[in-house]
């Protein structure tokens, strides 16, 4: 067992953990049993690592996965409470620590509940047997007579019942049952799992003011401190002059902090940091810095060209990820017979995550240690860069995660909560890093510029014989790598395992440098690949002058798992969660019908379309279509969405229309008006009125969400709402207008 | 030495005189309801109430809030009914920006107690929701509308 001790623990802390899970009077079941499935393999099955029971009857369950919008800390411990039989109203959840003993908790991929689901039930289920069994020792009467009702074990003959919390302390001294000895509820028997009136824990103290997000964490002692960071990736500071700096009230010193040494990993940018009484006093303290900084070699980065450098790759062939028959041939016959070839370009630009709540962290070093509060979506990440950059072992970093104000990938990234350490050691004090608006925008991990090139060969029918598909972007791996230049997991992101019934088809991926740091955004390469794909099928359809939705299907082709020879999700992914051509074709048929896409589709032109779009991504079916109106300015309104989802086993519904209702106000931030650019390595953006995301006059007026009932495994509800929502809404353009547009933003293009 | 009213206390503030109201709120009182998002006045997060209108306070500096009653998310007595109403329609995800949009409407609703779509629109266009919630915004206020009406 490869827990930190507990009690030092709490010393180090102070007594910030007050109440902590470890604390608790009656730990259930103190043993280790055998090691979790899938991506929590690491985690030993500890149910007291997961949960407690107070002798007051209150439930302790630990959520290991970070709140950022997505309902993961809510969703996970409501499993444990059903399969427990305890009432949720006296439910307490605590939020675990970053520690390797919970295994994987980088909440992102849409897989908190995925990998999680089978654990959780597991812990749930095993107390409940437990408290059965003290329960009914302590009656003298046999297990098999108990059963439970919330929070109360009974027993069926005479009815007597005994609370959880008075049989919480004797069933601690039980034995382990095993797996296999442990029933799960039947789907028929869950109170939680599935339903409506599930809603998020943290809801009251949101709406109170109450919740305490990174930004809202303090530390006894504390400093602020704001960095003016390199503007270009990789300057150092030639000279710097603060004298102004420091004369502004509330500023106390300025510290320079060392460049990164490539690849940049999660390190600290480098530059000026102002350290201040409070945080106006740090960033009005930094606006009178004047720093000299060095050449990097990114400042050759200048959208323009690049674009041209990207595209003119996307037509050179570029590295087979997946072949399917031979579409040399196909096309070579396709000409020959004078078959019809057509040829698409589409162009995404780089995006910027813009969570409502800007990088912060409060850190203390101190005796070699080091305890982190942050909005982090992985807190061992946290501990492992910390200690890379300090030098120290990971097992030093203490790493609360707070509520996280958004996080859409960015905060899976902890290069502000290692600012904080390297500025707390050298200050001997907690220091709190905050992050400008303007700090976000400019030095954001974002998401990767890309190009894509696609050509097709039609047969007579109108169907395509042959599909080739190539992209170009700086990949995710350069973050990591500074050599990197192709793709990798980004592959199985919507680019490798293309669903559609096509004889020959070639997927291909072509090296590109990085300038600016790239990472992952709500959904990653999905968005640019859903993009070519689904704007490209769409083309298609016209071409054959074929309706969109019947095309879309045919394209689908019969029902039927798809092979794709274990390139397209992992083999694990593979078998449990095998691409199923029946349940993508029910979403596209669900969401035809939902929508009346039969008659409203026919009203088409004037100013009016609507277009459609599906796509597989984390696992879920996920089909769109998207109403558009143009004002007379040309410009677009979304007076409907309509959005069929099928993500198997869900847990809380409600929660899971909130997710794919953001989805469509995301993808339409994406598709409308949001573009990062640089100039000589800089970003050109830098707030909310020259970045624009979607305010709700622009908003689609009405997104509905039908969730297909499914007893499959569960997968990810997160991401996979926002793919399938540009191309849709481009194709909606089209039917609206006759424009093709192939890139991003919409508002780049003039379309009256 | 500037005075004015926080959730009906008396305060006084003799700091720079620049600073925005949001750090003071913040930093100084301990008042971390009242949220940062862009220190532009762009995106709402930081609303609070300055003599019952919503302002933004991350560009309201102290200067000009001396002699005012400043309200904020912690001076709204729970459960308010546009509270209520954001619990029942289960409006947050993230909930970062929701303080800021909870103030917003509830200055709306005092304006205007039966707003229409078009009306909340161009009252709340101020406040941003990267997670997107909007739609749940508009329903919880027509909500909230009924409620009090």
């Amino acid at each position: 067992m490869n827990t930190i001790e507990s009690v030092s623990r709490r010393v180090f802390l102070r007594g910030a953990l007050v109440g902590g899970a470890f604390v608790l009077s009656a730990r259930l079941i103190p043993e280790k049993l055998w090691a979790a499935e899938g991506e929590a393999a690491a985690a030993p099955f500890e149910p007291s690592l997961w949960m407690s029971i107070a002798p007051d009857g209150t439930v302790t369950i630990v959520a290991h996965r970070s709140e950022m919008g997505c309902g993961s800390r809510t969703a996970l411990p409501l499993v444990v409470a059903d399969e427990l039989d305890a009432e949720w109203s006296r439910v307490k959840i605590e939020q675990a620590i970053g520690d390797p003993k919970y295994g994987e908790q980088d909440t992102d991929g849409s897989h908190s509940v995925r990998s999680n689901f089978d654990l959780m039930r597991q812990v749930g289920a095993t107390g409940r047997m437990m408290l059965i069994s003290a329960a009914a020792a302590q009656w003298g009467v046999s297990p098999g007579d108990c059963t439970t009702e919330p929070h109360f074990v009974v027993h069926r003959g005479s009815g007597r019942k005994l609370g959880y919390g008075e049989v919480a302390a004797a069933a601690a001294k039980l034995p382990v049952p095993k797996k296999e000895d442990v029933p799960l509820k039947d789907r028929s028997q869950w109170r939680y799992i599935g339903k409506e009136k599930n809603s998020l824990f943290d809801l009251p103290e949101i709406v109170t003011g109450k919740a305490i997000f990174g930004m809202d964490a303090t530390m006894p002692g504390m400093v602020y401190a704001s960095i003016e960071h390199p503007p270009v990736l990789g300057q150092k500071i030639k000279s710097y002059d603060d004298k102004a700096a420091l004369k502004v009230p509330g500023v106390q010193k300025t510290l320079t902090m060392e460049t990164f040494k490539p690849p940049h990993l999660f390190q600290p940018l480098g530059g000026v940091a102002v350290i201040a009484d409070n945080t106006w006093a740090a960033f009005k303290g930094r606006k009178s810095l004047k720093i000299d900084w060095d050449n990097s070699p990114h400042s050759v980065y200048n959208s323009g060209p690049f674009r041209k450098t990207l595209e003119t790759t996307s037509r050179q062939p570029g590295k087979v990820v997946r072949n399917v028959g031979d579409v040399d041939v196909a096309f070579a016959k396709a000409a020959e017979t004078g078959g019809k070839i057509i040829e698409a370009e589409y162009y995404t630009p780089h995006l910027a995550h813009v969570s409502m709540e800007p990088p912060v962290a409060v850190v203390e070093y101190r005796d070699g240690k080091v305890l982190a509060w942050a909005p982090t979506q992985n807190p061992q990440a946290v501990q492992e860069t910390i200690a890379g950059v300090l030098g120290i072992k990971k097992e030093d970093v203490t790493c609360h995660v707070t509520l996280l104000g958004g996080g859409f990938g960015r905060k899976s990234k902890p290069d502000q909560v290692a600012e904080a350490a390297v500025l707390s050691k050298q200050l001997g004090k907690p220091v709190k890093v905050v992050w400008s608006r303007e700090d976000d925008i400019h030095f954001d991990y974002f998401h990767s510029v890309a190009a894509m090139y696609m050509k097709a060969a039609i047969g007579p029918d109108g169907r395509p014989t042959a599909w080739l598909q190539r992209t170009v972007y700086p990949p995710i791996a350069s973050t990591f790598d500074a050599t990197a230049r192709y793709a990798d997991d980004e592959m199985g992101l919507g680019w490798n395992n293309l669903p559609f019934d096509i004889a020959n088809h070639r997927a291909e991926n072509g090296p590109a440098d990085y300038h600016v740091r790239i990472g992952w955004l709500r959904s990653v390469a999905n968005v640019y690949h859903a993009f070519a794909i689904h704007s490209f099928a769409d083309e298609l359809a016209h071409n054959a002058r074929k309706d969109s939705v019947q095309y879309l299907l045919d394209l689908i082709g019969p029902a039927r798992i798809v092979n794709l020879d274990a390139k397209g999700d992992d083999a694990q992914d593979a078998l449990k969660y095998p691409l199923d051509t029946a349940r993508l074709r029910r979403v596209v048929e669900i969401v035809a019908e939902k929508s009346g896409w039969a008659k409203r589709s026919a009203d088409k032109g004037k100013g009016r379309g609507m277009g459609i779009a599906a796509h597989r991504s984390f696992l879920t079916y996920v089909a769109t279509v998207v109403e558009v109106e143009l004002d007379n300015r040309g410009q677009v309104h979304i007076p409907n969405v309509w959005t069929a989802v099928d993500a198997g086993t869900v847990v809380s519904p409600d929660n899971i229309r909130n997710q794919f209702e953001g989805a469509a106000v995301f993808g339409t931030s994406l598709a409308l008006f949001s573009e990062i650019t640089a100039t000589n390595g800089m970003i050109d953006q830098s707030n909310f009125n020259n970045h624009q995301i979607t305010r709700m006059n622009r908003a689609p007026r009405h997104v509905d969400v039908h969730i297909v009932q499914s007893e499959a495994p569960p997968a990810g509800v997160g991401e996979p709402g926002v793919p399938p929502f540009a191309p849709a809404l481009f194709n909606a353009v089209f039917a609206a207008t006759g424009k093709r547009v192939r890139e991003l933003p919409l508002s780049k293009t003039k379309l009256v | 030495m500037i005075r004015f009213k926080v959730n009906g206390k008396e305060k006084s503030f003799d700091g720079d005189p620049d600073m925005p109201l949001l750090w003071y709120l913040r930093d100084v009182a301990e008042l971390t309801g009242t949220k940062f998002g862009c220190g532009m006045a762009l995106c709402g997060a930081c609303t609070v109430h300055q003599n019952g209108a919503a302002i933004r306070s991350c560009t309201t500096p102290m200067k000009e809030v001396g002699g005012a009653e400043i309200t904020t998310i912690e001076g709204i007595a729970p459960m308010h009914p546009v509270q209520k109403a954001w619990m029942e329609i289960r409006v947050p995800q993230c909930g970062y920006c929701q303080t800021g949009q909870i103030m917003q409407a509830i200055a709306l609703l005092k304006e205007n107690k039966n707003p229409s779509d078009l009306e909340i629109d161009t009252a709340m266009s101020g406040n941003l929701c990267r997670c997107g919630t909007y739609q749940r915004i508009r329903a919880a206020i027509h909500q909230a509308a009924k409620e009090t009406a």
